[in-house]
């Protein structure tokens, strides 16, 4: 089989991969910002739960939690699941555990912010919300590129763990196709697709870094 | 007319000693106070206190005839957030260490607070805050971003953004103190030619000839404590001795 038809075979498997990916990052970096700001509130019931929520997501592996999440509602409350709902409980256990990292990543930008900021707003007249979305925001945005490239660049390789409840990515696909045809070529496959898809991404938030430079 | 007054402001942080003790302190409009000290005196809290950035532990302060903050049966009262909010368009800060916002030009910086909370017109703002630029010796630097600024240019730019809302009342937290001499020179020649501008200046500042030479009142403050207070002659001739050991210095070399 030539590698031009392996990688005809993976394309189908690549596009979940890429929505996997897009869906996950689309809904887990506002759902991180939401989240890092209850792990900074004042009320300790809300700072607590989050607290255990974040310790739990980064504590235990990815892989049991997306079972957890396919698995759960069945062995829980009984619920029989759909077929559909392969993708959705990948999603769900996706954003959920990227919203975690993405919120401590968050946390430590905002509260590097000189208090100084905060304090020139308050006297110009800002509003809490004006302050952290026109002075806070960007800057913060500016701080935490570095650290949330290399969660993105996780994000990609960690789409492969969705085989584990046998969502038809692309790694689910060339893992079988490498069994029928006993050849190592599908897994080279794979290795490219992950390598140049990282390297867009890179180059991509070096770009992002790049337009945010204008300023020190 | 009596545009700021203070009465008994107390304050002290996390129940230790009080850094301020019963101060008082009134400002005409239009006038120019300093407020000078050894380090520690309580001068800078002063500000913060006047200017809502710290919650006093009571007292009173009151703003063109409004009362800002008040104690009632030994509890601090603030003003209903509007009320709050109408009063705070009285008074600016300017900071020592400017906090000029980095992201945005020195332009944008000026503009932003007169648009987005004052809500005025973007064209009248910007013909105003070029006057402002000219008016601070910046002209050309419209684009620039704090960082590719000197101290004293931050700083002035600093000023610049403060004026652009239009303060009645400017306080202005050891504008100096992170400048060198020479940057000190021209930031202090910029506040000198506000006096014309008919905005009342509360100035806490180490430079005593600038004191001496803009001032219609000066305060003396240690320990949290008033210790002198009058005009840059009596307060500068006062032989009060802790007074004279404080300014000795500033005397042996003037």
């Amino acid at each position: 089989m030539s590698f031009i038809k392996i990688l005809e075979l993976l394309s189908g498997g690549m596009l979940v991969s890429i929505y996997i990916f897009v869906v996950t990052l689309l809904f887990s970096l506002p759902l991180g910002l939401i989240v890092s700001f209850g792990r900074m509130s004042k009320n300790p019931v809300i700072s607590g739960i989050i607290k255990v929520y974040i310790s739990i997501m980064r504590g235990t592996p990815l892989m049991l939690q997306l079972m957890v999440v396919y698995f759960g509602p069945y062995y829980i409350f009984g619920i029989q699941v759909t077929n559909s709902y392969r993708i959705v409980a990948a999603l769900i256990g996706f954003v959920i555990n990227y919203a975690a990292y993405f919120a401590e990543i968050y946390r430590s930008g905002i509260q590097s912010m000189p208090k100084g900021q905060y304090e020139a707003a308050e006297v110009l007249g800002y509003s809490k919300t004006q302050t952290f979305f026109v002075i806070i925001l960007p800057q913060v945005i500016k701080r935490i590129l570095p650290p949330v490239t290399n969660e993105v660049i996780t994000l990609v390789k960690d789409t492969s763990l969705a085989f584990t409840i046998s969502v038809a990515e692309m790694f689910t696909t060339a893992k079988a196709l490498a069994s029928s045809q006993t050849s190592m070529m599908p897994f080279v496959a794979a290795a490219l697709f992950y390598y140049v898809f990282n390297f867009i991404v890179a180059y991509t938030m070096e770009l992002f870094e790049k337009k945010l430079s204008y300023y020190r | 007319m009596l545009l700021l007054k203070c009465e008994n402001i107390r304050k002290s942080f996390d129940g230790d000693e009080e850094v301020l003790k019963d101060i008082s302190v009134s400002v005409e409009e239009g006038s120019i106070l300093s407020i000078i000290g050894p380090s520690g005196s309580g001068k800078s809290t002063f500000l913060r206190c006047a200017t809502g950035l710290e919650v006093i532990d009571s007292g009173r302060i009151v703003y063109d005839g409004m009362t800002y903050a008040s104690t009632k049966d030994g509890k601090v009262e603030y003003a209903p957030k509007a009320e709050r909010k109408k009063i705070s368009e009285i008074f600016g800060l300017v900071f020592q260490n400017f906090n000029l916002f980095p992201h945005m030009s020195v332009m944008e910086n000026i503009m932003d607070a007169p648009v987005r909370v004052q809500k005025r017109e973007k064209q009248e703002v910007r013909k105003e805050a070029e006057s402002l630029l000219r008016k601070m010796g910046l002209e050309g630097k419209e684009n620039a971003y704090p960082f590719e600024l000197s101290g004293g240019q931050c700083q002035r730019v600093a000023i610049a953004r403060a004026l652009a809302l239009n303060p009645r009342i400017l306080f202005f937290d050891e504008p100096t103190s992170a400048l060198d001499p020479e940057l000190t020179g021209e930031v202090l020649k910029v506040i000198k030619s506000l006096a014309d501008l008919h905005i009342a200046m509360v100035i806490v500042t180490h430079e005593m000839a600038f004191v001496r030479d803009i001032s219609d009142e000066v305060i003396f403050m240690e320990h949290g404590v008033i210790v002198e207070q009058g005009t840059p002659e009596e307060v500068f001739g006062s032989d009060n001795e802790r007074m004279q050991s404080f300014l000795g210095r500033y005397k042996d070399l003037a």
